[in-house]
């Protein structure tokens, strides 16, 4: 055996006698080793080569990378707060070049990469390419099933429209079923009893940093863990010692999950271009009618939690799901054994075909009630009507605040109302600015209240001080009921 | 489906473990794969550079013009008439409403011309002096005629007019700011 730092000496040795290569690349390689690195990636040897079933993977690679591309992007003009969410998503969806296009591409991924992943997933289990050495890979890809689950929740509530906000609120309410931690982790996510701002914060900061930095984290594991285990290969391959005859990665392998990504870029295109994602009127807190309904998803986990009231709900929200994800989770434990062909697993598959029929019942079975129901059906299609008025609707900008107050004072009192115009029309906003908010040539009168009472405020306006006088505050000679007017708006400055 | 089980091909890369990556049975397909990926590449970004660049290629911060009132309010004046005009500032997707007070007034040919009551001095607001005829401004005393022409004091110049325009018989102005202390009219902000 030679010691490491002896194989080290001889590695460099042989790379010494290696030819030089020439030219940028060459230098590019004997700096940074970067023919080596793609020789890694690209010579990954497959047992029984290439097929079209190993795509789904770098499928769903390149639509999160695509997520966090757009949603790096459509960043540029979020802003994550109940005051300004959705006037921002409204703003970017019809008024920013290609925002309704990047927006429609983030949302429409998110369903996209939903499906490659439980067409990888199924895949995984069919071809029974999680056994033999795999129990890591396979609970990395659990772990990051659930944190991708968590990206379109936490997603789905940042454009803060009526949809978004009571799905939302239903799946926050449903996250409180949970025997004993439920109350608090309610609490938790909301930011407090109630949605609000501190929603948004909560949900946005899961979104942009926290789930993104775990499925980096983890998608760079669950690569590293298959490429420890080797490619499974077809259910015919041995999962420890593979037999059949290999083909590297590169070139077909990469060509057919290239067709993939091809599939994906030119149907997402399309659908975002001629069916682009839809901005519903903003959310709504009071609406008592509004009849929420979660993404597509999540329709199997919505209509199960109807069946389950009462006592017996314990059950239907805790232990049939529990028990239900630890047996995926804890599957490479238990099933042992090193059989791969589907034909040969029947109970495996029984279990795949129930589990396929159950959640797919139960979404059209949600379905079938909805449309079945004349009231559901008619609040339904009402909610979407209004969604499509919405979006028919110009861009309406946000009415700042420093528009509002000035407004507001106008409103509140008569008699600062008229002091307002007094305090126009004798110029003290020239100096003191509008609304005394203070320029280069006056202090600000914002909170003067706190500081001169009333009656002292009368005198410093009649018989100004030396100072005022010396920087340009000229008495100010009005009748008293006009005098009071004014006092009365200035002490009303907030 | 896929039957490179039984290509020869595969077989022989087994074996073939140390080479260069760029080898040339495998490089025109690499070069096609690096030029397609670089235009499909290229293709996407299409709209993420449109997106980023909103901003820069339109307007998103503009001034619009404000309704002073209807012409026919002005039709026959004898002197200055104060209005005060909301002023609606669009800054990407939030807008400002101001109000801020304007003279209609008419010219030597008797034209109408809407008139700010900034000073051009330092800024005050300049009221209209019914007994004198005059503009005057209350914090230095600078004076200009009806028409808004300096008449004396410290200003350099007379008062500003605004564009105006009239549309659906409706006068419309816009608001602007000017430098004070000079003797040119410079638009500022």
């Amino acid at each position: 055996m030679v010691p490491p730092i002896m194989q080290t000496a001889r590695t460099n040795e042989s790379n010494a006698l290696a030819p030089r290569q020439p030219g940028v690349w060459g230098w590019l390689n004997r700096r940074t080793g970067i023919d080596a690195m793609l020789r890694t990636a690209l010579y990954e040897p497959i047992p029984g080569g290439a097929r079209f079933a190993y795509v789904f993977g770098s499928g769903l690679l390149f639509i999160f990378i695509s997520q966090v591309i757009t949603g790096v992007f459509l960043a540029l003009y979020y802003v994550p707060s109940a005051d300004h969410a959705h006037t921002t998503v409204a703003y970017i969806t019809k008024s920013v070049t290609a925002g309704s296009f990047l927006r429609s591409l983030h949302a429409y991924g998110a369903s996209a990469m939903i499906v490659v992943l439980l067409l990888h997933l199924s895949q995984t289990y069919i071809y029974g390419a999680y056994k033999g050495r795999r129990e890591l890979l396979w609970l990395t890809g659990c772990l990051l099933f659930a944190l991708i689950l968590g990206m379109a929740f936490t997603g789905y509530l940042l454009p803060w429209d009526q949809r978004s906000y009571f799905a939302t609120a239903v799946g926050t309410n449903a996250a409180s079923e949970i025997p004993w931690i439920g109350e608090s982790l309610k609490r938790m996510m909301r930011g407090g009893t109630e949605m609000g701002t501190l929603t948004i914060s909560r949900f946005f900061v899961a979104h942009i940093f926290l789930i993104p930095a775990c499925i980096f984290a983890l998608v760079a594991s669950h690569i590293l863990l298959f490429r420890k285990a080797g490619a499974a290969g077809p259910s015919t391959e041995d999962p420890h010692e593979p037999k059949q005859k290999v083909e590297l990665f590169y070139p077909r392998q990469v060509l057919m999950d290239l067709s993939l990504t091809a599939l994906l870029i030119i149907g997402l295109g399309l659908l975002c271009f001629f069916v682009p994602m839809q901005l519903g009127p903003p959310a709504n807190p009071a609406d008592a009618q509004y009849i929420p309904r979660p993404e597509w998803y999540y329709l199997p986990i919505f209509q199960w939690l109807k069946y389950w009231h009462g006592a017996a709900s314990i059950l239907g929200i805790l232990v049939i799901p529990t028990v239900l994800v630890l047996a995926v989770v804890a599957l490479p434990f238990f099933d042992r054994s090193l059989e791969r062909r589907p034909w040969k697993r029947p109970v495996a598959m029984g279990a795949y075909a129930f589990v396929l029929f159950a959640l797919v019942g139960l979404g059209l079975r949600s379905q079938y009630v909805d449309t079945h129901d004349a009231g559901v059906a008619q609040q339904l299609a009402k909610q979407k009507s209004e969604e499509e008025e919405f979006m028919r609707k110009p861009f309406e900008p946000e009415l700042s605040s420093a528009s509002l107050a000035a407004a507001n004072v106008a409103l509140a009192d008569p008699l600062a109302a008229k002091g307002k115009t007094i305090f126009e029309a004798q110029s003290c906003n020239a100096c003191h600015g509008d609304g005394g908010v203070g320029t280069a040539a006056a202090p600000a009168l914002v909170g003067i209240a706190a500081k001169i009472p009333p009656e002292q405020l009368a005198q410093f306006f009649q018989h100004p001080t030396p100072k005022m006088t010396a920087g340009g505050m000229p008495p100010v000679d009005l009748p008293p009921d006009d005098l009071k007017a004014l006092i009365a708006y200035v002490e009303s400055l907030k | 489906m896929c039957g490179c089980a039984s290509d020869p091909e595969s077989a022989t890369q087994k074996s073939a473990a140390p080479r260069s990556f760029p080898d040339n049975r495998r490089s025109f397909l690499g070069a096609l794969l690096g030029v397609g990926s670089v235009f499909v590449g290229g293709l996407l970004s299409v709209p993420l550079i449109r997106f980023a660049l909103f901003p820069l290629l339109r307007r998103t911060t503009e001034l619009k013009r404000s309704p002073v009132g209807a012409m026919s309010e002005f039709s026959a004046l004898t002197e200055p008439a104060m209005r005060n005009v909301q002023i609606e500032f669009v800054d990407g997707w939030r807008k400002t409403i101001s109000e801020k007070a304007v003279y209609v007034t008419t010219d030597k040919g008797g034209q109408l011309r809407v008139l700010t009551s900034v000073c051009p001095h330092l800024g005050c607001t300049i009221p209209w002096n019914k007994e004198k005829s005059q503009f005057i401004c209350p914090c230095h005393g600078a004076t200009f005629t009806k028409e808004g022409s300096r008449v004396s004091g410290p200003s350099l110049r007379g008062m500003d007019t605004l564009e105006s325009s009239v549309q659906d018989g409706q006068l419309l102005v816009r608001f602007q700011y000017f430098r004070q202390l000079v003797s040119d009219k410079e638009v500022i902000g």
